[in-house]
């Protein structure tokens, strides 16, 4: 057999003086980029097993390792640069599609980053979250027109989920991640007063304690999904398309099918789970619209039904067209949203920022008059709590946070999550592996980590004289542009910094 | 520099009104008094009048009060007056010369039938028509600005302090048995006469003190109900408010207050459980709707008056009664300013509505104000 062009990715610097020999490192990589030479009676490395995912600089008790790039210099070229190098070797060995993990990492404009907040002085005063209350409560659902329902205020409401802080965690499937990690994200949600997405996949037997709080999701492959689990959930999701692959199924491979994630999907035991690239009875409109009403039905009109899609470039008429089929909550995934696997080629290729679709679908249910009639929650790179309020202020609704929870729970992003071997024991189903997170600290870390942030959403809300997160809803006069050019300002529908 | 409705302009203010709850009218000369009494809370760069009960002999036409800046856009205006109503007297608004009071547009007021047929062609609502018509002669003709079109009332306003515009306007020789006023301190303005105090659609008229951090909100908001923000000030999408919730989906003024300012949620669930949930349904579908930042606001219609604060009172407001008049300004000096003796003196919580409705009158919302002939005096002084 030829030699393998492949290089590492990742140095591992281990600093000899401080090595113990101790093996931690051996134990703590699922990968085995440290071996134990029994012959040499020392650590040694395997590079190219490394994803510098820092479990072992962490866990490493005298600090005496460091990982770093592999640096090894292509002669200068601006147009294949040693990423496009090495991509093409891989797939000149392999034959495969490349696989990657996370959203994109692409360096496409953040346009998060291009936003900035308002703030009162003198004319308006600021008010201090310490003070007075400042109220982030949400209510995600269908409202009744108000010209054709006037005195709908006097009867019960279509059903609403009620978000204390309008913030959820996005939809991860179990399979995709370990059951410790939904025990974490289900306990948390559940505190918070917020809702968490059990993605597709249905929810484990453990959780349905917590399932007032759950939203599950119905995708193409209808994993985990019976009558009896659609009244179980808090909220139901119709999950069309995903930012991070939009136009792509899924594939949760036979070896990940193990006893608890077979009987939750209601799949044979090591079987492959595939989800299809369609819904293949949802080819229109018109289908989607069937799907919502037999969910509907389902749950006697007691259930919101969400549609979630990936922001595609004619994202403003799709969303108009879920609105009128009848969905209570739209939810717009961007091009960064993250995922356990998706094609590079995909991931990195296909899609919008959320920024840009949030901003054109919000606008555009406006121009129909039917925005106030339905929620609209974005997912898809939302790092922190400026994000949120730059967002809500957008047009929003809430956000979904899937990464940054992730993060909060331990994940370092090295991207590997489809290998199944994740030493955070997040994106993995090997016994050994997934007791890592233990779901008591994982639920504390996220709560601290929503908690922290909604001190600083009212920080910023109060700064901007507003005492209720509705009164910053599309309020797109808060925002200014920096270093967006006219067109960019124009689809925001914000001014530039200055005006 | 960009005229009121390219550039958003923040400012302070003053605001005044007296109502006589049994109509009987009295003239401008006591709310001048009271709004010259608070001269300090304005700059000089703005101020105005609502008088309403002030066109008896016309009390069944549109008073249109219109400011143009120049000749061209009057002639672009009567064109579509002309088609769209029977003009029973059109003429110039009397005033008089005051030093301090220049650039005064060309103010010109008609008195207007309008034709069955028109109304007949945008869906037989006249006050939709009414409406309509003022908001597109506000946005498509240039140098053109409806001041007022309510019946039987006016609006009086234009750049200068309140108490030389009512000089400027004569108010003392006009009788209404309710007035409003306000007086303002814009923090930039380009002088512009439109973008004064009051605002107004059909015959309901808003002053106002204060900045509306949810505007853009607000604004998007009755945007998609058919209304159009020319002027970009907080007036004016309060105003649009009003009409939205009051005549167009028809919530009492009780209901509206509770959704322009809106309960705490913590505060909901000590109402009761049909109370609580109502209040509750109202705030998540009105969400937008939500007033947020301070003001302090006067709201008023040929049937009354209502003033209000923010949900925190981060602006001043004091009421007061003596017989059957209400007072309702930003201070209290400017009501002891022109009535003695009050009966009761308040200041008003935050988001506790202050209304005083004619007698007879169970809802500010008119189809129309009935002219008031009783002659009567509203002043304790």
């Amino acid at each position: 057999m030829a030699i393998s062009l492949k290089l590492p990715e990742f140095l591992v610097v281990r600093d000899k003086e401080r090595c113990i020999e101790c093996q931690v490192c051996v134990n703590q990589c699922a990968n085995e980029a440290h071996i134990w030479d029994q012959d040499l009676e020392q650590v040694v490395s395997n590079d190219v097993a490394c994803v510098n995912c820092h479990r072992c600089v962490v866990y490493c008790p005298t600090r005496a390792l460091r990982i770093e790039e592999w640096k090894q210099d292509f002669k200068k070229n601006a147009n294949w640069d040693g990423i496009s190098i090495k991509q093409t070797y891989l797939q000149a060995e392999s034959g495969g599609t490349l696989l990657i993990g996370m959203g994109n990492d692409k360096a496409y404009p953040i346009y998060w980053d291009h936003l900035l907040l308002n703030a009162s002085q003198v004319t308006n005063p600021s008010i201090d979250p310490l003070r007075e209350p400042i109220e982030l409560r949400t209510y995600l659902g269908r409202k009744p027109d108000l010209l054709k329902n006037p005195s709908a205020f006097r009867e019960e409401l279509p059903p609403q989920l009620q978000l204390e802080v309008p913030v959820m965690f996005s939809a991860m499937s179990f399979g995709s991640v370990s059951l410790n990690t939904h025990r974490s994200l289900a306990a948390a949600a559940s505190e918070l007063g917020i809702y968490w997405n059990a993605g597709e996949g249905g929810l484990h037997e453990d959780l349905f304690s917590y399932s007032p709080k759950t939203i599950v999701q119905v995708a193409s492959g209808r994993f985990g999904i019976n009558a009896s689990m659609l009244k179980r959930a808090g909220g139901i999701e119709i999950k069309i398309g995903q930012g991070a692959k939009p136009g792509i199924g899924g594939h949760l491979p036979g070896e990940k099918v193990e006893e608890d994630v077979s009987r939750t999907r209601r799949i044979p035991y090591g079987s492959d789970a595939i989800s299809p690239a369609p819904h293949h009875d949802i080819y229109s409109i018109e289908d989607l619209r069937q799907l919502i009403y037999s969910l509907k039905e389902a749950t006697a009109y007691e259930r919101v039904v969400g549609v979630k899609v990936a922001a595609v470039h004619n994202i403003a008429a799709i969303a108009s067209g879920i609105a009128r089929a009848g969905a209570d909550i739209i939810v717009l995934d961007g091009f960064r949203g993250g995922t356990g696997a998706a094609p590079l080629r995909i991931r990195d290729n296909v899609g919008l920022p959320a920024e840009f679709a949030l901003a054109a679908v919000d606008q555009r249910l406006r121009e129909e008059g039917i925005r106030n009639e339905v929620s609209l929650v974005i997912a898809g790179g939302i790092r922190n709590s400026a994000d949120i309020i730059k967002a809500i202020a957008l047009g929003a609704d809430a956000i979904y946070i899937g990464t940054a929870a992730l993060i909060a729970l331990g994940c370092h992003m090295c991207q590997k999550c489809y290998t199944g071997k994740c030493n955070w024991g997040i994106a993995t189903q090997q016994p050994d592996l997934v007791r890592r997170v233990n779901p008591k600290i994982g639920r504390e870390r996220l709560v601290n980590l929503v908690r922290s942030w909604e001190h600083e959403m009212k920080e910023m809300l109060g700064g901007m004289g507003i005492n209720a997160i509705e009164s910053l809803r599309g309020n797109r006069l808060m925002l200014r542009g920096v270093g967006l050019n006219a067109k960019e300002l124009e689809i925001l529908g914000i001014k530039a910094a200055g005006e | 520099m960009l005229r009121e409705g390219k550039i958003r302009i923040p400012s302070g203010c003053a605001v005044s009104g007296i109502i006589n709850r049994k109509g009987q009218v009295f003239s401008g000369i006591d709310i001048v008094d009271s709004i010259a009494n608070m001269r300090e809370r304005s700059n000089g760069l703005g101020g105005g009048f609502a008088a309403y009960g002030i066109y008896p002999e016309y009390r069944d036409c549109y008073a249109m009060h219109i400011f143009y800046d120049d000749i061209k856009a009057k002639e672009d205006t009567d064109y579509y007056i002309n088609r769209n109503f029977e003009v029973n007297l059109s003429e110039r608004i009397p005033v008089r010369k005051v030093k301090v009071i220049e650039n005064q547009p060309i103010i010109w007021r008609y008195f207007l039938s309008p034709i069955p047929r028109r109304i007949e062609d945008v869906g037989g609502d006249e006050d939709e028509f009414m409406a309509q018509f003022v908001m597109q002669i506000n946005a498509m003709i240039e140098g053109a600005f409806v001041a007022s079109s309510g019946k039987n009332m006016g609006a009086f306003k234009g750049v200068g302090y309140p108490e030389d515009i009512g000089e400027f306007y004569r108010l003392d020789e006009y009788k209404a048995y309710l007035w409003t006023a306000h007086g303002r301190f814009p923090t930039n303005t380009p002088g512009w006469w439109g973008g004064a105090h009051p605002f107004t659609l059909l015959d309901w008229s808003v002053v106002h003190n204060g900045e509306i951090s949810s505007y853009d909100t607000n604004r998007r908001f009755v945007e998609m109900y058919d209304y159009k923000c020319t002027l970009q000030t907080d007036t004016e999408v309060i105003i649009y408010l009003f009409d939205l919730l009051l005549r167009k989906i028809g919530l009492s003024l009780e209901e509206a207050v509770s959704v322009v300012a809106a309960p705490f949620w913590e505060d909901l669930d000590d109402l009761g459980p049909l109370k609580s949930r109502q209040l509750r349904n109202l705030r998540i579908l009105y969400a937008s709707a939500l007033l947020n930042g301070p003001f302090s606001i006067i709201l008023a219609s040929g049937n009354g008056l209502m003033a209000l604060n923010d949900r925190i009172k981060l602006r001043p407001l004091v009421a007061a009664e003596k017989d059957e008049c209400l007072y309702v300004a930003s201070e209290e000096a400017a009501i002891r300013a022109v009535a003695k003796d009050l009966d009761r003196v308040w200041a008003p919580r935050g988001g506790e509505a202050v209304v005083g409705l004619l007698e007879g009158k169970s809802d500010l919302l008119s189809a129309s104000s009935s002219g008031r002939k009783i002659a009567g005096k509203c002043s304790g002084s």
